[in-house]
């Protein structure tokens, strides 16, 4: 279980989180709402490494993570696919997915999650000779998450996976979420996309500001009078 | 009027002088392809590795001191990322690039208050510049091997990058270095690789030009490298093939200007009129990277 207690982050004096705490159990799908600049990608960043927190914890299995170098957080089983894809243009798909691994040796296992992930995604199969600069925005999500799975991470966060993708796409990103979920790896999704996210979400957290401000299960927030108006798009009467 | 053997001979001085280009140029492109840095220090590298050989070559024998020239050089080249560019890391490109010409300085000055400033003689390499008869030509060795040892040396490189672990990691890390950092590869071990490459392939090339220039001098890293330079800028700076075919175009002109007395004089400034007409007609070079690109 990843667990988040006060956490405190800033940007050169910009307060980013104000101490929020949240928890993903094992084998969940949780996920974070919130509009633009609440802080939704600075926790997963600082949950990664990149960012430095002020203070608070974030522990995994009861280990902290704080203070760790990037390279650790992802040997702990955490992986991030970031927000807008961030594939490597100029690998081949083949090569964004083996880099995923890059902290593997056990080459047969790597060769397995490789056939597991061109399962997951069969157009990654057929395109993996391409340069991933030439992909559609689709598939470089596929690839995005494709990549973060090949580190075989027993969770998996996915910062905005439907950004910028058209409404039968994101549908097949959530479908594969579940079915990634459904293989036992938890997912920590993070969503402008409430309506959507909410829908496959076991719990949720709402952050505004840098606050936690609400949480429930998916199907109560989705239920919310005030989730309704701030986030998926109901008039005010 | 000149015969085919004259032709030949200018062609093969020209490819070799590219050759020495390239193997410098190779350093400037790919620390820029990393770290959009250009490094103004790598000249002096060249310059210093001369040194080096001048010194160890005075105790010890050739077959230590080759092999010492390069380690040394290799070393100096990380100790210089490490010192003066990493500190930096998070600071503006220009921050970074005025450290360069730091470091730039305080090596010419360093060579210089060692030395006296007065041009030392490097030691004799007879292996490399004995005379050999080849088809009426009277060629150095050297003019044979600098081009074939710089082909072997770019195509182990190639090799490197397009299918290593750690060529890989360097492609991603020349592209974006945070999520480098999300699959786990540690930038700064990617870099110090970059520095050694570049250090090292400096070193081989300032055991050969040296070699057939016959002495070392504080200042004398300043115009190959200069020249290597402008070699990635013509290329396209960040590629490696680029760079290459670059230097050599540059040191074939070279060779056939210097070869004509009328305009002999005028060689350097071809190359650096050059320089001003590619960034004129073509800023990104031969094979630069677009910086246009689907995201």
């Amino acid at each position: 279980m990843l667990k988040i207690e006060n956490l405190h982050v800033s940007y050169g004096g910009i307060k980013a989180l104000r101490g929020i705490s949240l928890e993903v159990p094992d084998g969940k799908i949780v996920t974070l709402i919130g509009a633009n600049g609440a802080g939704k990608s600075t926790t997963l960043r600082t949950i990664s490494g990149l960012v430095k927190a002020d203070s608070g914890s974030i522990t995994y299995n009861d280990q902290e993570l704080l203070g760790k170098p990037i390279n650790k957080v992802l040997e702990a089983g955490i992986a991030q696919a970031p927000e807008g894809r961030r594939v490597f243009p100029n690998l081949t798909v083949l090569e964004n997915l083996k880099i995923g691994a890059y902290l593997r040796s056990d080459k047969d296992g790597i060769e397995r999650d490789l056939k597991w992930v061109y399962e997951l995604f069969p157009r990654l199969e057929e395109r993996h000779w391409q340069l991933a600069g030439t992909l559609s925005g689709g598939e470089q999500q596929m690839l995005a998450v494709g990549r973060a799975l090949m580190s075989r991470p027993k969770l998996l966060m996915m910062d905005e996976p439907s950004l910028g993708l058209a409404p039968l796409v994101v549908q097949g990103i959530f479908d594969i979420i579940r079915t990634i979920n459904e293989q036992g790896v938890t997912v920590l999704l993070i969503e402008q996309n409430a309506n959507m996210a909410l829908k496959i979400a076991d719990y949720a957290y709402v952050l505004e500001t840098g606050n936690i401000t609400k949480s429930g299960t998916g199907a109560e927030l989705l239920a919310d009078e005030s989730i309704k108006e701030a986030y998926l798009g109901k008039k005010k009467k | 009027m000149h015969d085919a053997a004259y032709f030949i001979q200018l062609l093969l001085s020209g490819v070799t002088v590219g050759s020495l280009y390239a193997l410098i140029a190779i350093g400037y492109t790919m620390v820029y392809g990393i770290l959009r840095l250009i490094n103004f220090a790598h000249g002096d590298i060249f310059m210093m590795a001369g040194f080096f050989m001048v010194y160890i070559s005075a105790t010890c024998s050739l077959a230590i001191s080759i092999p010492l020239v390069l380690i040394l050089t290799v070393v100096l080249g990380v100790l210089i990322e490490k010192a003066a560019y990493k500190p930096l890391r998070t600071a503006p490109r220009m921050s970074v690039m005025i450290s360069a010409i730091g470091v730039s300085y305080l090596l010419q000055n360093l060579a210089t208050y060692i030395t006296g400033g007065i041009a030392r003689a490097y030691p004799d390499i007879t292996f490399l510049t004995k005379v050999m008869q080849v088809g009426g030509l009277s060629i150095k060795r050297i003019t044979i091997i600098t081009p074939i040892l710089t082909i072997v040396l770019v195509a182990i490189l190639v090799v490197l990058i397009q299918k290593t672990k750690i060529g890989m990691a360097m492609r991603a890390v020349s592209r974006d270095f945070e999520t480098s950092q999300l699959m786990g590869i540690k930038i700064n071990s990617v870099i110090s690789m970059t520095f050694v490459i570049g250090s090292f392939l400096a070193g081989v090339a300032s055991i050969l030009y040296f070699a057939n220039y016959g002495q070392v001098s504080p200042m004398i890293g300043a115009m190959p490298g200069l020249k290597a330079f402008v070699a990635a800028v013509f290329g396209g700076i960040g590629s490696i093939p680029g760079a290459v075919i670059g230097a050599f175009i540059i040191g074939i002109c070279e060779s056939f200007i210097k070869a004509n007395e009328n305009i002999a004089v005028f060689s350097n400034a071809f190359t650096f009129a050059l320089l001003i007409i590619i960034l004129l007609c073509k800023p990104n070079g031969l094979f630069g990277e677009k910086l246009t690109e689907k995201v």
